[in-house]
C-alpha cells in the first residue's frame, strides 16, 4: 500500500504502542523530525526505546520526550554533546538506560534490519569497550565483531518533500539517518516541507522509494515548513 | 632525509601545528578532518590542493564554516556547525558515509587523542572515568576504516605526563591504527618497525627520549 497522507501531526503517529522501539532520524537538529516528535509526546507511548544518533539537543524534540520521562532506554553513539543537558541528568539520576554504538554500526545496524540480514561481521570497534561479550571472527587476517540488526517498530523521519505515493526527497545533510530508518522500521511515518503530485518527483532523483513509507505528514499547512 | 630538530624555538601553537598536517596531506586525497582542532587544518590546505573533505553525517565535497546569509540549517558538518558546499559537492545517507570509510575508500583522516601507544592504538573517545557519560560518534569507525589515520594532539598532559605511552590507559577507540602522530614538540611516524621521530620543536631528540617510555629511532643521520 502507498503512503497515507496527514496534515494533522497527532493523526500522523496514532496508534505507536507502548514499550515500542523507536527510530528518530536527524543529526544533531538537521533532518531532526520536531513537529512528529512533538506529536508523539502528545499521543503518550511511554516505556519507549529511542535509536537515534544523539540523545536530544536544548528542550525542544528528542529531548522534550525524554524530559516528559517516556524513554526507557537510549541507543545511540554521541548522547553527550553542550546541550544535551535533559539526557545527562536523566542519566545521571539512573533514569534511563543507555546502549553506545559506533556511528557507522549504528547506521549498518538499521540497514541490515531494514535489508533482511541476519547479522554482520563489523570491523569497528575490535579490541574495545564496545565490543566485549561480542562474538568476534578473524577474516583473511582481520578481525572483526559480530553485530545484529536493530528493526523498529516505528520510524519518525524528516525529508524534504514527498509525493502522494510516499517517495521522498532529502535536503542537504538532512538527508543523514533517514533513508536508513525508512527501511528498518515496520511503520515509517515522514514529514516532509511539503507534498507533490504523484509523478512531480524525477524517479531519478527520488532517494527513499515510496515501497519504505507508510505515512506522511505534510508539513506546508502548518508554521513548522522551514 | 634525517631526523630534523628545530631547536632555538618553542613548541609548536595550534595553527602550526594544523599548518604541518595540512602541508603532509597528498594533493586530491578524500579526507575527514575530526571534530575540534583537526577541523582547524582544512584553513591551511593550499589553494589547488584538489583535497576533497568529507563529513560523516553525508557530504563529500564540504567547504569552510558559513557565515550570516550563508547559514542553513540542512547543512552542517560532523560538529553541527554550518558549513557550506563546494562545486563537485554531494550528499548521502549515514549507511553509506561509513561505508565509505570502513571499506577504505578515504585516504586520511585527522582525529585528536587522549593517548596514543607505541603501537599505533588509538583511545580518544572516552577518559573512563565512573562519572563520564561514554559518547563514541564516528571515531572508531573513522580509526578503523582510514587508510591512514593522523593524530594531533599536545605531546604532554597539563600535568607533564606523556601523551605517547608504551600502551593506553584509556579505553581504546582502534587497536594499531595511528600512522603519524603530530603534536606541538615532536611529529612521529607510526609502524612496524616502531616510532620514528622525524621533527622536533624546541626540544632536542635527546630530550624527547628522556621524557617519553617509549623506544624512538630517528631517521638518517640525526643522533
Amino acid at each position: 500500500m502507498t503512503a497515507a497522507v496527514f496534515t494533522d501531526p497527532d493523526e500522523a503517529v496514532a496508534g505507536v504502542a507502548d514499550g515500542s522501539t523507536v527510530l528518530i532520524g536527524g543529526f544533531g537538529l538537521a533532518g531532526m523530525p520536531v513537529p512528529l516528535v512533538d506529536a508523539l509526546i502528545r499521543q503518550g507511548a511511554t516505556g519507549l526505546t529511542v535509536v537515534s544518533n544523539n540523545a536530544g539537543n536544548g528542550d525542544t524534540g528528542l529531548a522534550a520526550l525524554l524530559a516528559a520521562g517516556r524513554v526507557r532506554k537510549m541507543i545511540c553513539s554521541f548522547p553527550r554533546q553542550s546541550d544535551s543537558w535533559v539526557f545527562d541528568g536523566l542519566y545521571r539520576a539512573g533514569k534511563i538506560e543507555l546502549e553506545v554504538v559506533p556511528q557507522g554500526t549504528l547506521a549498518e545496524r538499521m540497514r541490515a534490519a531494514g535489508a533482511g540480514i541476519g547479522a554482520f561481521y563489523c570491523p569497528t570497534g575490535v579490541g574495545t569497550p564496545l565490543a566485549e561479550g561480542k562474538e568476534t571472527r578473524t577474516i583473511d587476517g582481520r578481525d572483526y565483531v559480530l553485530e545484529y540488526p536493530i528493526k523498529g517498530d516505528v520510524a519518525l523521519i524528516g525529508a524534504h518533500v514527498g509525493d502522494r505515493m510516499g517517495n521522498l526527497v532529502y535536503r542537504k545533510t538532512a538527508r543523514n539517518f533517514g533513508p536508513v530508518m525508512a527501511t528498518a522500521a515496520t511503520l515509517t511515518i515522514a514529514q516532509v516541507r511539503h507534498v507533490v503530485e504523484t509523478g512531480a518527483l524525477d524517479p531519478e532523483s527520488v532517494v527513499t522509494p515510496c515501497i519504505y513509507v507508510d505515512r506522511i505528514l505534510d508539513l506546508s499547512a502548518t508554521e513548522d515548513s522551514r | 632525509m634525517s631526523t630534523v630538530e628545530h631547536l632555538g624555538r618553542g613548541p609548536l601553537g595550534r595553527d602550526e601545528l594544523a599548518a604541518l598536517v595540512a602541508r603532509d596531506i597528498p594533493p586530491g586525497s578524500f579526507v575527514n578532518l575530526g571534530i575540534g582542532q583537526p577541523t582547524t587544518v582544512a584553513d591551511h590546505l593550499p589553494a589547488g590542493s584538489g583535497v576533497v573533505l568529507h563529513t560523516e553525517n553525508g557530504m563529500l565535497g564540504m567547504g569552510p564554516a558559513a557565515h550570516g546569509d550563508e547559514i542553513d540549517p540542512d547543512l552542517v558538518n560532523a560538529g553541527k556547525i554550518p558549513v557550506t558546499e563546494l562545486p563537485g559537492a554531494s550528499y548521502f545517507h549515514h549507511a553509506d558515509s561509513f561505508a565509505m570509510m570502513r571499506g577504505g575508500h578515504l585516504d586520511v583522516c585527522v582525529l585528536g587523542a587522549f593517548q596514543v601507544s607505541a603501537r599505533g592504538d588509538l583511545a580518544n573517545w572516552h577518559t573512563g572515568a565512573p562519572d563520564a557519560i561514554p559518547a563514541v560518534g564516528g571515531a572508531m569507525d573513522l580509526a578503523t576504516g582510514a587508510k591512514q589515520v593522523f593524530v594531533m594532539m599536545t605531546l604532554f598532559a597539563k600535568d607533564g605526563t606523556p601523551k605517547l605511552v608504551p600502551e593506553c590507559t584509556y579505553p581504546l577507540t582502534g587497536l594499531t591504527c595511528v600512522s603519524r602522530l603530530y603534536t606541538d614538540r615532536a611529529v612521529f611516524h607510526i609502524g612496524r618497525q616502531g616510532v620514528t621521530v622525524t621533527e622536533t620543536y624546541g626540544m632536542s631528540v635527546a630530550e624527547l627520549a628522556s621524557r617519553l617510555e617509549v623506544p624512538l629511532r630517528t631517521l638518517g643521520a640525526a643522533e
